[in-house]
């Protein structure tokens, strides 16, 4: 972590742009290697139940509290330079964009599992609730069990959908930013990296 | 001791946003104990917070469980599985 190292998660109401949000990340900097993102959006259309509106609420507070506590986590697992996490509440339709989640990193490797580490964490544990209007009626949308194993998969036991007690780490963070894991030569990493996608580890 | 007591999505529908109360424990003040309290109040409490149903607590903002000692001034939110992201 470095010293000019900063995080920003914000819940709002509005919309956010994602192209605004990656050049705040980058803007002034010089060791920034890699910028990753995700941006999860409103699905409506075909098998989705004519979907007409999600509506979601937070535990204000708790919200930003628990997605801070995230972001630490993935400073201490990744080399994250910076990061930024943006949900929005209230009702979006269909197309909507819902949440960001970006990483500058120096590496891409690490800005983009930082990614996918933030957004496994965030669905199993920052307090949302989103609740589906279709032309049927309202209902409030059930947790997926495959959402604690994406975040087990992490190494964080997680029982948000299927009950018992709040997720506890079941092995230490492993050393953030080690180098060793980036070669500045290009080949034989670059070779590992994509052996790592065809083990059991699912991108 | 004083409560801060919070419910959220469809337990806040079905109990209200919840309110700052007075609760005075039989046994170790935890937020197992406070669900299982909770559950005498009301019929809806007793459907709401029963123990088949997938029911998260928080202390003082932090996820909990019903281990979790309480303090006097907590703040204890109950509330559903999470469906963010």
């Amino acid at each position: 972590m470095t010293a000019s190292a900063t995080s920003a998660v914000r819940i709002q109401e509005a919309d956010f742009d994602v192209a605004t949000e990656l050049e705040t990340l980058q803007a002034g900097r010089a060791d920034v290697g890699a910028l990753a993102s995700f941006t999860g959006c409103v699905r409506g259309g075909a098998g989705e139940g004519d979907l007409t509106a999600l509506t979601l609420e937070h535990y204000p507070g708790m919200t930003e509290r628990a997605i801070e506590a995230m972001v630490a986590e993935a400073r201490q697992r990744f080399d994250v330079l910076d990061a930024r996490v943006i949900h929005r509440v209230g009702r979006l339709e269909p197309g909507a964009r819902i949440v960001l989640v970006a990483v500058a990193s120096a590496h891409r490797r690490d800005a983009f599992q930082a990614c996918e580490f933030l957004m496994d964490y965030l669905k199993t544990h920052a307090p949302f609730w989103k609740k589906e209007t279709t032309p049927a009626g309202e209902r409030w949308v059930d947790a997926r069990v495959a959402d604690d194993e994406a975040l087990a998969r992490w190494g964080i036991a997680s029982a948000n959908a299927t009950g018992g007690e709040a997720a506890v780490p079941v092995e230490p963070s492993v050393a953030a930013s080690d180098n060793a894991r980036h070669p500045d030569s290009t080949t034989i990493a670059d070779d590992a990296s994509l052996a790592t996608l065809s083990r059991a580890n699912p991108p | 001791m004083k409560l801060h007591l919070k419910f959220f999505a469809s337990l806040r529908e079905a109990l209200g946003p919840g309110e700052t109360m007075e609760w005075t424990s039989a046994e170790a003040p935890t937020a197992g104990a406070l669900r299982q309290w909770l559950r005498d109040r009301s019929e809806a409490h007793a459907q709401a917070l029963a123990p088949g149903r997938a029911v998260r607590v928080a202390v003082d903002q932090t996820m909990a469980g019903d281990a979790t000692p309480l303090h006097d001034g907590a703040e204890v939110a109950f509330f559903p599985p999470v469906t963010g992201g």
